[in-house]
């Protein structure tokens, strides 16, 4: 009896959901190799925050740490998404941006570089609106160029998810994973019923929200390329794996036809249910998803 | 936001840092780095105005036990004393491992 072992698989799992953003991104690389680029006591925080009586971080929410993964190496990018909400501004915005910059650089001077974001955010910070939002356009720029040399890798781990104008960066990264308490989208549940009404989305509705916007469904849906559990051991070796795969033949965003056929043969007078979406898109059909 | 700074007599030298924490809700962060001489300087900034006594206890406190010449900076996004207490602990085990 006593050799007979009962527990599942999560009571020994390691949870990557539990780690902040700094210890999320050690979990990533070989033992040994990591550097973090612009850390905390290099205090390069935010200058807008402390004028609007909110107290800022040493790194600003974003911890960027060079080193290799699997042997490759690798840039990741963390968002914390404890420190306001994993909110973009403009250091960690610039900070995001130089990394993605300078692994396109080491990708030029012939020593491709990936780049790994794990995004827990809800986009533009809105204490430092304007600069916000240019550094995500500037983040989209970036991942643009660096994803022609080498795979630009989200992973959305949660609770917080992934959304605002940080979701259009994971839509243009390479590959996207996804855990089943992960969410991705455009506009949050709580902005959408702000916005059109509590009968158009309600935000306290868990079990909507997660039917739309979870990782289960942006899997199904073809929208995220690997659902994994919220194991460290799963989330590296996806990782790891898309490392080595590379740049993809297409990148989902550049299939703008696919998508603007499937957008318009939508019925759009009857509510489109979470399950038709699965079976009318899953990604047995060349959307660029590989798991 | 309140910034609130205390200073505490030091003894000893010491030769690691540590951060520890994150600025969010019910929770800080501390930085502790090493500093020449024989005093202890805390610079904290609180989302929480008016507790400049707590603070100060909590600091007293942590004080009478560790005789380190460092400078400490906190960025306290509302934390619980005890909250405060702990990260402080853990952030000297982390300096002297």
């Amino acid at each position: 009896m006593s050799a007979l072992r009962h527990e599942p698989a999560f009571v020994d799992r390691q949870s990557f959901i539990e780690l902040g953003a700094r210890e999320r991104a050690l979990t990533l690389f070989d033992e040994g190799t990591t550097r973090e680029l612009a850390g905390p006591f290099d205090r390069i925080e935010s200058p807008w925050l402390p004028l609007q009586g909110v107290t800022p971080q040493a790194d600003d929410g974003c911890v960027v740490i060079k080193g290799t993964i699997g042997g490759r190496s690798t840039v990741v990018v963390a968002l914390e998404g404890a420190f306001q909400g994993g909110s973009l501004g403009e250091v960690s915005g610039a900070k995001m941006t130089a990394a993605l910059d300078l692994a396109c650089l080491d990708a030029e001077k012939g020593q491709p570089t990936a780049a790994v974001l794990l995004l827990e955010t809800g986009g533009v910070r809105l204490q430092e609106a304007n600069l916000g939002l240019a550094a995500i356009a500037e983040i989209m720029a970036s991942i643009l160029t660096l994803r022609t040399h080498a795979p630009v890798i989200t992973v959305i781990g949660g609770t917080v998810g992934c959304f605002g104008g940080m979701s259009l960066a994971a839509g243009l990264s390479s590959y996207i994973v996804m855990t089943r308490e992960a969410r991705l989208g455009l506009n949050g549940p709580e902005v959408i019923e702000q916005e059109s009404g509590v009968d158009e989305f309600d935000s306290s509705d868990r079990a909507l929200i997660w039917a739309i916007n979870g990782g289960e469904q942006r899997h199904a849906m073809g929208l995220a390329d690997a659902l994994v559990d919220d194991d460290v051991q799963q989330i590296t070796t996806a990782v790891r794996q898309f490392i080595v795969m590379g740049v993809p033949a297409t990148h989902r965003s550049s299939q703008v036809a696919l998508y603007r056929e499937r957008i318009q043969a939508l019925d759009a007078t009857q509510q489109v249910s979470p399950q038709t979406l699965r079976e009318t898109w899953g990604h047995s059909d060349g959307t660029g998803s590989t798991a | 936001m309140e910034t609130i700074e205390f200073d505490y007599p030091a003894k000893r030298q010491v030769s690691g840092r540590a951060h520890v924490g994150v600025v969010g809700s019910g929770d800080l962060e501390v930085l502790l780095e090493p500093v020449v001489g024989d005093s202890a300087h805390v610079f904290i900034r609180t989302s929480v105005d008016g507790f400049r006594d707590t603070w100060k206890a909590v600091l007293d406190r942590f004080f009478s036990k560790y005789d380190g010449a460092v400078s400490i900076q906190i960025n306290d996004a509302g934390a619980t004393p005890g909250s405060v207490q702990l990260r402080l602990e853990q952030a000297v085990e982390v300096s002297e491992p």
